[in-house]
């Protein structure tokens, strides 16, 4: 008998894993991807963030108050978000739509305040066809506010899902996938956060 | 039982909302800290953006640890594996990129020169 | 209303493209309508179409490639038809602008609609079978791979009739793909086929290293996986690692294209070197995803044909795994002229030699398992024999390039044209063709015609070393590729003998397509009623052929590597008393709705018809959303059916 039957341990080789298993892995890796997707664009941008072309910086755009304040909502947004999973994990539905709704309240007000942050810097003439640093700057945090506009859909479809059908196993195996993904966008929020906004307000 | 998914954790109801919190206290303290190096002279200047990247490196693991449940026990390895190859290929493609980006910028002319030179 | 498109789009004043056209659309609404007249449709729609049953997905992707390889090389007989004649004054009968189109849409159908799906598809069907698991982890999401990925093929076809191709050959580079230099819808469908399918590569991707890592049967541990499950996995891991560089890459070029951004165009502050940069940490990565698993059919196919074990089976997972991770410290050697520099460059030459140190591992494995060995020349032997030559003098004229100052001369030239078609045809082209033949039988019952397989076997070795060897010649003489035409005609008649080898490998393809056709016929006499025609050592060759949906009654338990050949050797295990019921997802329209939202929304993009792209994008995510909130069906079958579907495979004269 080998030690690791001994601790009760699983061995590798026991055969298909459950299905739990198997859809968070692949949903594990398809975060990965999407963080490499990221890291592709944040390249460009590292390379071309001094490329003004004679127009703003981001010492001139970025407003740092505003940047703590979506720091903020998204960070206690997957808060809240984890705190609702093991609500529906122990079957508390109530508590669950509490959670749900607040992460989907602080993933909004996230939202807002950066369509706010666009708007007017497109008001003020810093599009991104201003400049390079504009181009990467939009793409790059445009594309994890695309994410995160996408995570608001599925999370309102999640919630009807699981008022329709209840914690059933499928519903509750999509319900941690959308975690991981809430999660996995505020990660990518904290290498935005210090590698463009805080650096760059320098 | 076989192995945990991303996400799963073990132990106690309560201590599991206790892992969320901590991990929210960690993270507000790496977000102050990182707020308090960019915007004042507690760090040597020069070592702002290191400080920086090492702060938020912290963090994301924070988030790893006590909200995506990433750990190192022998049920966790294929999750371990996959984030350390999707980490070497970031690094590899960032780093890559910039120390290939930063020798071609000092060796050639940008665009707008070779276009000026055209007309 | 209809964006940029007018009935200008349709080329009806170039008679070649029109030419073309016409055939292509004729063929096309032949079939639908021959399919239609007799009644095929539910058939086809029930079978095929909705299925999610990886073995009907595989055969789909392999026969996709097959259709866009007849396409791609048509392609190639233009080129070359052209080059053989436009010497000094002489012009050919292809303009420069259509030229363009022609070589683009030659490599990017190649490598995209040809080369993957071929590699995919045999991955696809063997993999879980191999792995002694019912299907993929996901099977919707394997339908909706295919189906994207036939979307980007059906775009890059539509351009030939409704509009143009891009000219900026298969990789697109700015700044002349940028909008101020290629104004024109060409380069838009290239982006848009390309984005499409690549996301059903990348989710195919994830599909198939979850089902490796999470379905084995009970008791495959990783070191008793077979070597075409590994190479399987780390191309996959490769897909899900560098495609997401490709999507980026495309993405940014498209908001330069469409927004008005500045990522790598001229002015702004772009940088087109950045494009180079990114689109080859994808491209390097892109070939290994091909060659792998290429490797692991060869690496099957030696060892049964041998009639002995693989030898160094540790060797072979660690070089697999070596090439994996080395894919990703090389890319820069495809543009070393580029101008980063003596230490840059010296880098990734020495990194691209040592990346050539496991393939070298792999061929030696392969030597040993045929030295000593029972040697059967049966079809895939002599492709794998075929392939260990070509592609080693492929793989040495490549780390000769991996040398800076010899890449300088030869970079761009034909040299470069002949090494990557000496590697890819000699390596990915002759294991599609090795694991076509070898698994078959696997998948439709019966065995291919041999004879016409030789046949075509020697027409492509001789035909590739007619066409390709004086390319390396014409590198070494200073002819660059891609020439609409040339000034020195002493290098016509090299371009003739290379026309003589293009027309010498058509044979080879109307050989494959006449093997199919004259085995279909006679299918009667070559059924294959044992499950295992080659007298092979994995998996898969313990079902039927083909096998059942579910594929394995009882999920088989695997005590050691290749446990089948062993089963075989002392003398079989007795069928279990009764069976347990198993349920099997049931059939799915997800993939093929989906895609055909993703058609009408690539198009729309490409032609700036932006209403219409809402309409696409907004009903795809309705049905995704839609088949998601549906409990799907799944299939059942009772014990007592899995046992009669059991017994009459054993009264055919089935082995254990």
């Amino acid at each position: 008998m080998n030690a690791r039957a001994a601790v009760g341990m699983p061995r590798p080789d026991s055969g298909p894993a459950p299905t739990r298993v198997v859809v968070a892995y692949g949903f594990w890796i398809f975060l990965l991807s999407d963080i490499i997707m990221f890291s592709a664009l944040f390249a460009a941008y590292a390379v071309l963030y001094r490329q003004t072309a004679g127009g703003p910086s981001g010492h001139d755009l970025f407003d740092l108050r505003h940047v703590a304040i979506e720091t903020m909502s998204l960070l206690f947004s997957s808060y809240a978000c984890g705190l609702g999973l093991l609500a529906v994990e122990r079957r508390r539905l109530s508590a669950f739509y509490f959670y749900f709704a607040l992460t989907f309240a602080l993933g909004a007000t996230f939202l807002g305040l950066e369509l706010g942050e666009f708007s007017t810097m497109l008001a003020h003439g810093a599009g991104p066809s201003r400049s390079a640093f504009l181009s990467a700057f939009f793409s790059l945090v445009g594309l994890h506010g695309l994410h995160v506009s996408a995570g608001l859909l599925w999370l309102v479809f999640m919630v009807a899902q699981t008022a329709y059908r209840g914690p059933r196993d499928f519903v509750r195996r999509r319900l941690l996938c959308f975690s991981l993904f809430w999660h996995a966008l505020d990660i990518i929020w904290v290498a935005l956060m210090s590698m463009v906004y805080l650096m760059g307000a320098r | 039982m076989a192995e945990k998914s991303p996400g799963e954790d073990q132990g106690a109801p309560r201590g599991s909302v206790a892992l969320y919190t901590v991990g929210l206290v960690f993270a507000l303290l790496l977000t102050g800290a990182s707020f308090l190096v960019s915007q004042t002279h507690w760090l040597w200047g020069p070592g702002v953006p290191a400080g920086l990247a090492v702060l938020a490196i912290a963090q994301m693991g924070v988030h790893l640890v006590f909200f995506l449940h990433i750990s190192t026990g022998a049920d966790n390895t294929n999750n371990v594996v996959a984030l350390a190859f999707g980490l070497l290929v970031v690094t590899l493609v960032v780093s890559g990129s910039l120390w290939i980006m930063g020798h071609l910028d000092a060796n050639m002319l940008p665009a707008s020169a070779i276009m000026e030179m055209q007309r | 209303m209809f964006g940029k498109l007018t009935w200008d789009a349709i080329p009806l004043d170039q008679p070649i493209p029109m030419a073309a056209s016409l055939f292509m659309t004729v063929a096309i609404f032949s079939l639908l309508g021959l399919a239609t007249w007799k009644g095929w449709w539910p058939y086809l729609w029930r079978e095929w179409l909705t299925s999610v049953d990886h073995k009907r997905i595989g055969v789909m992707y392999v026969l996709l490639a097959l259709v866009l390889l007849l396409r791609g090389f048509i392609d190639a007989l233009m080129m070359r038809s052209q080059q053989a004649v436009a010497a000094g004054a002489a012009q050919g009968y292809l303009p420069p602008e259509h030229f363009d189109q022609i070589f683009s849409a030659h490599g990017t159908i190649m490598i995209f609609f040809m080369a993957m799906p071929l590699m995919v598809g045999l991955m696809n069907f063997v993999v879980p079978l191999q792995l002694g698991a019912r299907d993929v982890a996901f099977p919707v999401l394997n339908a909706i791979s295919l189906w994207l990925t036939a979307t980007g093929a059906l775009l890059v076809n539509m351009s030939l009739v409704i509009g143009n191709f891009a000219r900026t050959g298969w990789l697109g580079y700015p700044p002349l793909s940028e909008l101020q230099f290629s104004p024109d819808v060409g380069v838009d469908y290239y982006l848009w086929a390309l984005q499409i399918s690549g996301i059903g590569t990348l989710l195919a991707g994830i599909n198939m290293v979850t089902t490796i890592l999470k379905m084995r049967a009970p008791g495959m541990s990783y070191m008793r996986m077979p070597v075409f499950c590994w190479t399987a996995l780390c191309s996959n891991m490769l897909i899900v690692a560098a495609f997401p560089i490709l999507t980026a890459t495309f993405g940014m070029l498209l908001l330069d294209r469409y927004a008005g951004m500045h990522f790598f165009t001229n002015d702004g502050g772009g940088n087109a070197m950045l494009y180079f940069n990114l689109i080859w940490a994808w491209g390097h990565p892109e070939v290994y995803i091909l060659i792998l698993p290429a490797f692991g059919v060869f690496s099957e196919v030696i060892a049964t044909f041998s009639g002995k074990a693989l030898f160094g089976y540790r060797s072979m997972v660690g070089a697999t795994l070596a090439i994996c991770v080395l894919s990703f410290t090389v890319w820069l050697h495809h543009f070393f002229t580029m101008g980063a520099g003596a230490d840059v460059n010296a880098f990734f030459g020495i990194m691209s030699m040592i990346i050539a140190v496991p393939t070298g591992v792999k061929v030696f494995n392969w030597l040993f398992t045929l030295y000593r060995g029972r040697i059967r020349y049966e079809v895939p032997t002599l492709w794998a024999i075929g392939f260990m030559v070509t592609f080693v003098i492929g793989g040495l004229t490549g780390v000769l390039m991996a040398v800076p100052p010899a890449d300088f001369v030869l970079h761009n030239s034909l040299f470069l044209v002949a090494h990557f078609h000496n590697v890819i045809i000699g390596g990915v082209l002759f294991g599609g063709m090795a694991g076509y033949n070898y698994w078959f039988p696997k998948a439709f019952g019966f065995t291919l015609d041999k004879r016409l397989g030789v046949l075509s076997f020697w027409c492509w070795l001789v035909g590739f070393y007619v066409a390709f060897m004086p390319l390396y010649v014409l590198g070494l003489l200073g002819m660059t590729r891609r020439m609409q035409h040339y000034a020195d005609t002493s290098w016509q008649p090299y371009l003739i003998v290379a026309e003589i080898g293009a027309f010498i490998i058509l044979a080879g393809i109307l050989a494959t397509i006449a093997q199919l056709v004259v085995s279909i016929r006679s299918r009667a006499s070559r059924r294959d009623r044992t499950g295992d025609p080659w007298n092979a050592r994995t998996l898969e060759w313990s079902t039927a052929s083909p096998p059942p949906t579910y594929n394995f009654a009882v999920l088989p338990e695997v005590d050691r590597l290749d446990a089948f050949w062993a089963a075989k050797h002392q003398g079989g295990t007795a069928p279990p008393k009764r069976y347990d019921a198993i349920e099997v997802p049931g059939n799915s329209a997800n993939g093929f709705i989906t895609a055909f939202f993703a058609v009408i929304t690539g198009f729309a993009m490409i032609w700036h018809i932006w209403w219409l792209a809402i309409v696409g994008l907004v009903c795809a995510a309705v049905t995704l959303a839609a088949f998601g909130w549906m409990v799907r069906a799944d299939t059942h079958f009772s014990g007592k059916q899995v046992a009669a579907m059991e017994r009459a495979r054993r009264a055919t004269g089935a082995g254990s």
